[in-house]
């Protein structure tokens, strides 16, 4: 089959591969009919995930039709022909963490769970395409994948949607979702959301539906500000101005009440001394973040207020402003998504017309064309904001 | 999944601690440690052991990774150039990678610098092996327990066992696989079973590894299963084969009883060892890296890996 790969950073390749296999007896075979490329993917191609080997299949959001089940899925969840939607983390349903849906954690589905827990203290679920250090699975941006645990995660899509409608169930609708869902949304609240990718546009659509008086997107591509200000939303420059101030100016000199920080490790920040010494000390491995949008939540949002963290992080940060978080109150929540607890749900809202995820799709491109999508997202061309691709 | 290692009757005897401090530390000494290294005795370091007498010290595989910077030395460049950025990516990769592959600097046994790290010619003390491991899996005790009792079972999940045959109502024999593709054979017998609590067996006659070991199933508090603690000893025989076996667990102790036991929780909660594309060899895997890529292999390696 053909496959998007990872070759070395800032190298990605269109490669021929042997096709998947069952593996374990409660996987399933999927022949993927659209994927798409994450904004996490770019962490991989910019090289600053570790455990990436030359040859590593990207892609954690994909969608298609089952060909193939082992003989442990449970038939009445699962059978060939079904249409589905795969979420991103893999989750047994068994152990204590899925049991609790917190599918991100699963502690079974690993097998470089060793690995993980050198870094992280504890090892996290795996994730198709994205490293080894999750796993080493290979990812959907291909023509089949293989999907273990197969009763637990797909969701089988019965009515007649578009894969664009339903596609994104797979990870930045309930990635975005999750982040408002933690913000505790009360009457009258203000959120801000730091990044307009795709993820932060979701997050800021959740927000909205969650019942936000007010959503305020920062971002520095006019196009993606537009985007967002087309649905309502006030919205900031942080190249052309001061981010706290403008907040209180938006909340009546009170901050956000709540943040969402849909950025992650690889932010760029306004001021041009700031960005160069997180990135000086990125490079010289002194911090592994870049953490702009995360410092200027935490020191943005208003006594008692909630910071929640969807972006991707990876290891340690530098000038962390704990006296902002201790001292104002703050609650922290961040993580991967537990994508399978938010999907159903999700859909049944996108069939309602409540949420229409479709509206961040800006490129839809043949497979074989992955690397010009990674291209144009990665360098904002074309006003890129999301990359579908087509077997 | 936590583990403790010991080296009985050794003042190096350390219990493992919180092994991402390796990442924490690496942050704050960086680029500017590297000045403090310590020099290598070549690609090994030494365990300290300690036998009858007087203390002696046994060869171990990649110490100074401990005592080093793990994350090793700076980047090669610090232009962001594309060139530059593309060189530090995969120093990067690298660099994490020797993290993991290095230990907890406070976790495990080390050589301390400045002691006396000689090993006399011929030396043949004997020393024992203490490890530690414990997990919780999300079955009743009794459940766990049985499953670990029908001692068949643990070749399914043990890397090193390679058969466990019941030969009388408590004896049973072990085959397993050493360093270096030698089999080790021993009998054991079961001295301790109490059901839905606890397990203990040792090795009895001749064997080449004298072994004891016990497991213990805790009701975990909140109704998350059970608690399955594991403590198996090994006496290291001298001469050769005790330095094989020293250098064959030398790296990471911990880490095959760690592996054991996660896939201990996985056959019981899952019904298998679950296998990714980079990591396919279930309880063969003998380490974690260097992987194969993650794409579906080939039918050849399919073969291989099935076989």
């Amino acid at each position: 089959m053909r496959a998007t790969c990872w070759v070395a950073p800032l190298k990605v390749e269109v490669r021929d591969v042997p096709d998947p296999t069952i593996l374990n007896s409660r996987d399933a075979i999927v022949r993927i009919t659209s994927t798409a490329i994450c904004g996490s993917d770019l962490h991989l191609l910019n090289g600053y995930v570790p455990a990436m080997q030359t040859g590593d299949i990207l892609g954690h959001e994909f969608m298609g039709e089952v060909v193939e089940v082992g003989k442990g899925v449970d038939r009445s969840r699962l059978k060939v022909g079904d249409r589905v939607v795969v979420p991103f983390p893999i989750a047994c349903g068994a152990c204590a963490m899925c049991r609790v849906e917190l599918y991100a954690g699963c502690e079974n589905s690993n097998p470089n769970a060793g690995f993980a827990e050198k870094l992280f203290g504890h090892p996290t679920a795996g994730i198709y395409g994205y490293s080894h250090l999750t796993g080493g699975y290979a990812g959907g941006q291909a023509e089949y994948a293989r999907v273990p645990f197969a009763g637990v995660g797909p969701l089988v899509i019965e009515s007649d949607l578009t894969d664009e409608q339903v596609l994104f169930l797979s990870d930045i609708l309930p990635t975005g979702y999750m982040g408002a869902e933690w913000c505790d949304i009360q009457d009258g609240d203000i959120v801000a959301v730091w990044g307009a990718g795709p993820v932060g546009q979701l997050a800021a659509d959740s927000a909205r539906v969650l019942g936000a008086e007010q959503v305020i997107v920062i971002d520095k591509e006019p196009y993606r500000l537009t985007m967002a200000a087309d649905q309502g939303y006030a919205t900031l420059n942080f190249d052309k101005v001061d981010v706290r101030s403008a907040l209180l100016e938006l909340t009546g000199g009170r901050g956000p009440d709540k943040c969402i920080d849909a950025v992650g490790l690889e932010a760029t920040h306004g001021s041009l001394p700031i960005a160069a010494y997180d990135k000086a000390k990125q490079l010289a491995r002194l911090e592994s973040e870049r953490p702009h949008a995360l410092r200027q939540a935490i020191v943005s949002c208003r006594p008692g207020g909630i910071v929640s963290v969807i972006g991707v992080y990876g290891g340690v940060v530098d000038k962390f402003p704990t006296g902002a978080w201790m001292n104002k109150g703050l609650t922290l929540k961040a993580g991967q998504c537990h994508a399978h607890r938010y999907m159903r749900p999700l859909l049944g809202m996108i069939e309602r017309g409540e949420l229409d995820p479709t509206r961040v799709i800006t490129h839809t491109l043949p497979l074989e064309q992955a690397p010009h999508g990674y291209d144009i997202f990665k360098n904002k061309k074309d006003s890129c904001e999301k990359v579908v691709l087509k077997t | 999944m936590t583990s403790e290692t010991g080296w009985t009757n050794s003042a190096a005897s350390r219990s493992a601690g919180p092994t991402w401090t390796t990442v924490e530390i690496a942050a704050d000494i960086g680029a500017a440690a590297t000045t403090s290294r310590v020099s290598r005795p070549g690609r090994r370091g030494r365990i300290r052991v300690a036998g009858p007498g007087r203390s002696a010290v046994l060869p171990a595989p990649v110490i100074s990774e401990a005592i080093a910077p793990p994350f090793g030395p700076a980047p090669p460049s610090l232009l962001s150039t594309r060139g530059g950025r593309r060189r530090i990516a995969r120093w990067y990769a690298g660099a994490v990678h020797r993290a993991a592959k290095s230990r907890d600097l406070a976790g495990l046994p080390r050589a301390v610098p400045g002691e006396d790290r000689s090993v006399p010619a011929g030396d043949t003390l004997e020393s024992s092996m203490e490890l530690r491991a414990t997990t919780t899996v999300h079955k009743e005790p009794l459940e766990v327990y049985e499953f670990w009792r029908r001692l068949d079972n643990l070749p399914s999940f043990m890397a090193h066992l390679d058969d466990v045959r019941t030969t009388g109502d408590r004896t049973s024999h072990w085959t397993a696989t050493a360093p270096f593709g030698r089999t080790v054979e021993w009998d054991a017998e079961t001295t301790e079973d109490l059901p839905g609590e606890r397990i203990a067996w040792r090795s009895t006659g001749d064997a080449d590894v004298e072994n004891a070991g016990s497991v213990q199933f805790v009701r975990a508090p909140g109704g998350r299963g059970t608690e399955v603690h594991v403590t198996i000893r090994y006496d290291l025989p001298g001469g050769k084969l005790g330095e094989l076996v020293a250098r064959y667990f030398g790296e990471e102790p911990h880490q095959a009883l760690d592996d054991d036991l996660r896939r201990f929780k996985q056959v019981l909660e899952t019904g298998e060892v679950v296998r990714s594309d980079g990591a396919p060899y279930g309880k063969r895997a003998r380490k974690e890296f260097p992987q194969r890529p993650a794409q579906p292999m080939s039918p050849t390696e399919l073969a291989e890996v099935d076989e």
